[in-house]
């Protein structure tokens, strides 16, 4: 066995009252790995992520953490693992070290041990300035590198991360980036949920991607992308040339459409560096003038409407990248049941999409669905790889 | 993929603690008191409760009602009402209960709690327990403020706590009811109304404020049968106050301190391990 797996998933299913939240979910996180589970709003993500946190017993399957069974014994589990919620799962009433000296003492870690890794975290996390302030005063960002401070108190050799960026501005959002990626030297296995596909691309080694409770696809970023085939590139002439498809051709992917005014061309590529490059060269040489270029890194949205023919919801995903959106409010409205936030959803996953994506290749609906999957400019998508 | 080695991980390292499991559950429920504790102090509200009001009601009842009630065999209004005014402070501070577990349980937090290896009833000890301490310091301020205004129990000191540790009894027990209710609430606010439909029915219709003779008939039975009327008739007992109680008949009146000792036990012995009952089931899922 060469990879140790220190979380395996086994046919979950979960229902909530008619909500079907797991339907039959399968997956391993091999020791010392990140993996991401992708997938919109209602997918089954936390769902899971509370199966595997002994929060919620599964109807079917079975799920070990850290070769522990979490049905038969989960009060074992719960000493080996760490939890960051999507909900806001801190104290409001207390300070920051408060908080975290509460959650080192309710784990047996002694008082005194306890203060010590506080403190520590503490700096880890830049909250020093606000250590003794009530969670109150906390800011959206602030908070949410508290709740991964608590995750952490007892060193856990496995963390679960649940959207552990949702809600929070690019700033904050790349210090968490970094913090988990810290975690890595430390040998800790993580599951982190995201509906970015940035995220799950800058952290994970591994991506499962989730919708309707099922696992749709499974593989490296790399691999998933590719699967997608959904990069495209987008030129604009300066006049339309009968050359241009020609010339074009052999370095896409796939057809090449070409706009009514015969003047903008796409194709699906695979994206690699220097491609916008040598089609502009392959242009140029077949005497075809070039007025624009875009290669567009597939959004979440793309993979999913690749994998499963359906666009990510699009009001979700413009929530989430509302840089006003204060987690503070976060979690002062959750609903019994635990994932009632997810299921609300689940239904209506591709009720508003069809306005999204459905065009391709023009600006405006391009723009569109990097809205709709959440994500940055695609730049930057390039750039957290690297 | 970076798949790494079999090797324990340094992130599982962790230092073995030798608690055995009733350090670590009483640990757990101290942690949790604690936690409670410094929440009421931030609570403005709740706070008062315990510190501003009874100082309030003392003031008022002695004042305003103590020339107008006649206490049947004689004594003053203020060495009979200290008794029912601890009892009715007491009583209704256990709503704080229900609605502080009510909040927990619609916060996010309670499923860091469950993800914890802590003892998970230790979130319902730990508050009942943080409820006792500040019925403690209510007890005090009662007593203080009552000595303030003329109030003089008669009997031997160890007596006069005797009657304080019998009101601040029942009242743990009653934050058992108080855990049920908030373990059933479907908010916060409505734990709060458990205050205004239960207690304060539960603490009016008794001898705390006024002597049951003067109720009609069927009231006074009710009176005569509620345990606070037996919880108040016991302090007043103990404290060698005014007890016009005595003339009457039924059982607990004629053995208050037995008989608040058998309520605050039964209620306990029922209402704890329902409201451990009802908590499993709110969080399980």
């Amino acid at each position: 066995m060469a990879d140790e797996l220190m979380i395996q998933a086994e046919g979950l299913t979960k229902r909530y009252g008619e909500t079907q939240a797991l339907a039959g979910v399968s997956f391993g996180v091999p020791a010392g790995t990140i993996l991401g589970l992708l997938g919109p709003n209602g997918a089954g993500k936390t769902t899971a992520v509370r199966v595997l946190t002994t929060l919620a017993v599964p109807d079917a399957g079975s799920a070990t953490v850290a070769g522990i069974d979490v049905v038969k014994h989960p009060g074992e589990v719960r000493r080996h693992i760490g939890v960051a919620a999507q909900d806001a799962t801190l104290d409001p009433l207390l300070t920051g070290r408060q908080n975290l000296v509460l959650v080192g003492e309710l784990s047996d870690m002694g008082k005194t041990a306890a203060r010590e890794r506080a403190a520590e975290l503490l700096g880890q996390f830049e909250l020093d300035f606000a250590a003794d302030r009530v969670l109150k005063g906390y800011s959206g960002g602030m908070r949410r590198r508290l709740d991964l401070a608590a995750s952490l108190m007892t060193r856990p050799p496995v963390l679960f991360l649940d959207e552990p960026t949702t809600g929070l501005d690019p700033v904050s959002r790349q210090r968490v980036w970094e913090a988990v990626r810290e975690l890595l030297d430390d040998g800790v296995t993580v599951l982190l949920t995201t509906q970015y596909l940035e995220e799950a691309d800058a952290l994970a080694h591994r991506i499962v991607v989730v919708n309707h409770g099922t696992v749709i696809a499974d593989g490296t970023p790399t691999e998933l992308k590719e699967a997608s085939r959904s990069a495209r590139i987008e030129v604009t002439l300066s006049v339309p040339h009968p050359g241009a498809v020609a010339a074009m051709a052999p370095l896409v992917a796939g057809e090449i459409s070409v706009g009514d005014d015969g003047r903008r061309l796409s194709a699906g590529v695979d994206a690699s560096s220097g491609l916008a490059t040598a089609v502009v060269r392959a242009l140029d040489a077949a005497g075809v003038t070039v007025d624009n270029i875009e290669v567009r890194q597939p959004s979440l949205d793309d993979v999913f409407f690749s994998l499963t023919g359906e666009h990510v919801d699009e009001e979700d995903g413009g929530e989430a990248e509302d840089p006003d959106h204060d987690a503070r409010d976060g979690g002062a409205g959750r609903a019994d049941g635990g994932d009632g936030g997810s299921s609300s959803s689940s239904d209506g996953g591709s009720s508003s999409g069809g306005s999204g994506g459905g065009g391709g290749g023009q600006g405006p609906s391009a723009e569109t669905d990097r809205r709709a999957a959440g994500g940055n400019p695609p730049h930057e998508l390039e750039g957290a790889r690297t | 993929m970076s798949t790494t080695t079999l090797a324990p991980t340094r992130a599982g390292v962790r230092p073995p603690r030798t608690s055995n499991v009733l350090t670590r559950g009483l640990n757990d429920v101290w942690s949790m008191t604690r936690r409670n504790l410094v929440h009421i102090s931030r609570e403005p509200m709740q706070l008062s409760d315990v510190t501003i009001q009874p100082v309030l009601f003392t003031v008022l009842f002695v004042y305003i009602f103590g020339g107008a009630i006649p206490i049947p065999g004689g004594g003053n209004y203020v060495d009979y009402l200290l008794a029912g005014l601890l009892s009715l402070n007491l009583v209704t501070s256990t709503m704080g209960t229900a609605v502080g577990l009510s909040t927990d349980l619609h916060e996010g937090m309670i499923d860091r709690f469950r993800a914890l290896p802590m003892w998970r009833p230790s979130v319902l000890v730990g508050r009942s327990v943080a409820d006792l301490l500040t019925s403690c310091l209510c007890a005090l301020i009662v007593g203080l403020t009552g000595l303030a205004v003329g109030w003089r129990p008669g009997s031997a000191f160890i007596s006069i706590v005797g009657g304080f540790a019998l009101v601040l009894l029942f009242s743990y027990a009653l934050t058992w009811i108080a855990a049920c209710v908030g373990m059933n609430s479907k908010s916060p606010e409505s734990a709060a109304s458990f205050g205004f439909i239960v207690l304060f029915p539960l603490s009016f219709v008794s001898n705390a404020m006024v002597p049951t003779q003067h109720m009609p008939g069927w009231l006074q039975a009710v009176a005569n049968w509620n345990p606070v009327s037996a919880v108040t008739a016991g302090a007043r007992v103990l404290w060698d106050n005014p007890n016009p109680a005595s003339t009457i008949s039924a059982w607990p009146m004629q053995h208050p301190v037995e008989a608040s000792l058998i309520w605050s036990v039964v209620i306990m012995v029922v209402a704890a391990p329902l409201a451990a009952h009802f908590f499993k089931r709110r969080t399980t899922e």
